[in-house]
């Protein structure tokens, strides 16, 4: 089994579309996985009916039991994340500003302090109208370790792709260059980076890139509303001919993609001949780096 | 004033309003302006400003280092809740990447066997943007490095030190719904949450809004590329009560202006949409 993953460093570059795309024409070859559980989006595009979902205890939290509190003040003095507020004389914990490092509970007194598993969000195993499994995720609002819950999403992935003698596995994955996209592009076979060229754009990409070279990933990349900036193009193209970055197609600036996408539907079924052509060809290029 | 621009997702123009807001307000306004970008992962304002005097400040956070005292009873890595420690047979070994600076090990440790070592997350860039009155701060993590929160902090208390109080700053925010993006919106007295009125929109929108509620911050919405999608982000703020500042219009023209790195408050509707939004602004505070 052979995973694609899909990213672009910021977000607002198409990526999504692409990954909805490809996920269309891969139809029931392929497994789905979308690793930005901050803000997933893919299932907005391919509309899955959802087969399982399960709670993600990822960290912990710590609560104070008001009736036991003594009001020494310890735990607000030793917090380094100013978690705990004094609330008249009693001290209460603010769950959005703890970070789980567990001192305070460790400290107290009079064992005032409970420390447990956070339900910091769910997942779910879906299919979606092409017969295709695809696993996401909704990270809680306010919660962290989504390194983690795109960690377990992937494993949760791999193993059905296996089970179920999937030959690829097409991944939307997270935003940024920190740890969620580190842990969206672990084991990646090939890594497809969505760029456009403008200076943030082209910016964005080197960072990008200098963290897929870093992990040692080989990468191509499509440049979307190529013809918005040709001289930017140009200069990718050059970049990436200089980095090893195979290009894998250019696509034009166009209407289709906001259409297509009010209408949720992927690009690939909106516009049949032409912006879908053009996809489809990216497709075929990127089935032979696989 | 503090002013956040934030979006559940990236991509949706919160940099570009955030610089082109700055401009607009430098225009108008007497007090200092200065824009903070604190979307520390790849901050990209300073693609859209000429900045002059750059200065350089390098930031550390810190992390527990073993010292001779220790006699490895693994205290340590029992209290380390993020993994951070593995107590081996000859050595105490720090994960510096998993440290989340909670001290616990340090102060917990029964030989007293820890000092503190800095380690560099960043950087901060600061520095005047041609016209006077107008100041730009950038927080920079380095490649790798995946502490997001302590660099967004010290970038933020870094600018209010620097630039004092009456300053009015604007907080460009990372994406997202989770730790970072409440660090750099916490203390703001107002957010702006840049929306753009697709189905992707609309539903990363929601995430944002339930985020502000979470935080009891006043917030309202500009909706970006208006006229690419439909009515569904209107019909949501209408029923929701959450008011609309504004708008910019969706146009191949702004996207060619924004892919050269230039800003658009030249734009005649742009500075008259960016007024109103400024005057709704301050009724709502
Ligand atoms: S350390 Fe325990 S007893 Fe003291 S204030 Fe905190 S919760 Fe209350
Ligand atoms: S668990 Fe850590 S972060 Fe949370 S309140 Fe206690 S000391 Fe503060
Ligand atoms: S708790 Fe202190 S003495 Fe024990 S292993 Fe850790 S550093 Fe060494
Ligand atoms: S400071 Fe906290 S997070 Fe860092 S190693 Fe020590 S216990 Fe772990």
């Amino acid at each position: 089994m052979k995973e694609l993953v899909i990213i672009s460093g910021k977000g607002g570059t198409g990526k999504t579309s692409f990954a909805a795309s490809f996920a269309y024409l891969a139809g029931e070859n392929a497994v789905l996985a979308d690793y930005d559980v901050d803000a997933s989006d893919l299932h907005i595009l391919l509309e899955p009916k959802i087969k399982k979902t399960y709670q993600f205890y990822g960290g912990k939290k710590a609560n104070i039991i008001r009736e036991k509190c003594i009001g020494c003040g310890k735990c607000q003095e030793i917090c380094r994340f100013d978690a705990v507020k004094n609330v008249d004389d009693k001290f209460e914990i603010n769950k959005i500003d703890c970070e789980g490092c567990g001192y305070c509970y460790r400290i107290c007194p009079v064992d005032a302090i409970k420390f447990e598993d956070n339900l910091s969000g769910k997942w779910y195993i879906s299919k979606t109208r092409r017969n295709s499994t695809l696993v996401f995720a909704k990270l809680g609002i306010a919660e962290e370790n989504s390194g983690k819950l795109v960690s377990k999403i992937k494993e949760v992935a791999h193993n059905l792709a296996n089970e179920n003698n999937k030959d690829l596995l097409i991944s939307d994955g997270a935003p940024g260059i920190g740890c969620p996209v580190i842990a969206s592009l672990s084991n990646a076979n090939y890594v497809l980076i969505v760029t456009e060229p403008s200076l943030s754009g082209f910016h964005d990409l080197k960072r990008i890139l200098e963290l897929v070279k870093h992990f040692g990933y080989s990468a191509g990349c499509i440049i979307n509303k190529y013809d918005i900036n040709e001289n930017i193009t140009k200069e990718i193209e050059i970049f990436s001919h200089n980095n090893e970055l195979e290009i894998i197609g250019k696509i034009p600036y166009s209407d289709s993609f906001p259409k297509s996408l009010v209408l949720k539907q992927t690009v690939v079924e909106y516009d049949k001949l032409d912006i879908g052509k053009t996809v489809e060809r990216c497709w075929s290029k990127l089935q032979t780096k696989l | 004033m503090k002013i956040s621009v934030a979006s559940g997702k990236g991509g949706t123009g919160k940099t570009t309003f955030a610089v082109n807001f700055s401009l607009f307000l430098n225009n108008i306004k007497k007090n200092k302006i200065v824009l903070v970008d604190l979307d520390v992962e790849e901050p990209d304002c300073h693609i859209f400003l000429r900045a002059i005097n750059s200065n350089r400040k390098k930031c550390f956070r810190e992390i527990p280092k073993v010292n001779e005292k220790c006699n490895l009873c693994g205290k340590c890595a029992e209290i380390c809740e993020f993994n951070a420690i593995a107590v081996a047979n000859t050595e105490v070994i720090i994960f510096p990447d998993l440290c989340h600076s909670c001290y616990a090990c340090i102060e917990l440790c029964p030989q007293e066997a820890f000092n503190i070592e800095n380690i560099e997350m960043g950087e901060i860039h600061w520095g005047i943007i041609t016209s006077n009155n107008f100041y730009f701060v950038e927080g920079k993590l380095k490649i790798g490095e995946v502490m997001a929160v302590p660099m967004i902090k010290q970038t933020k208390n870094f600018s209010i030190e620097k630039f004092g109080e009456n300053s009015y700053f604007i907080f460009d925010s990372p994406p997202g719904t989770s730790c970072p993006v409440i660090e750099a919106t916490k203390d703001s007295d107002f957010v702006v949450l840049v929306t753009e009125s697709t189905p992707f929109g609309l539903y990363d929108l929601k995430l944002a809004v339930e985020t502000m509620q979470k935080l009891r911050k006043k917030f309202g919405v500009v909706i970006n590329k208006a006229g690419i999608g439909n009515q569904e982000v209107y019909h949501y703020c209408k029923d929701e009560k959450i008011p609309i500042l504004g708008e910019i219009p969706y146009s191949r023209g702004i996207a060619e202006l924004y892919s050269q790195g230039r800003d658009i408050i030249s734009i005649p509707f742009i500075k008259e949409s960016f007024r109103k939004i400024e005057e709704k602004i301050i009724n709502l505070v």
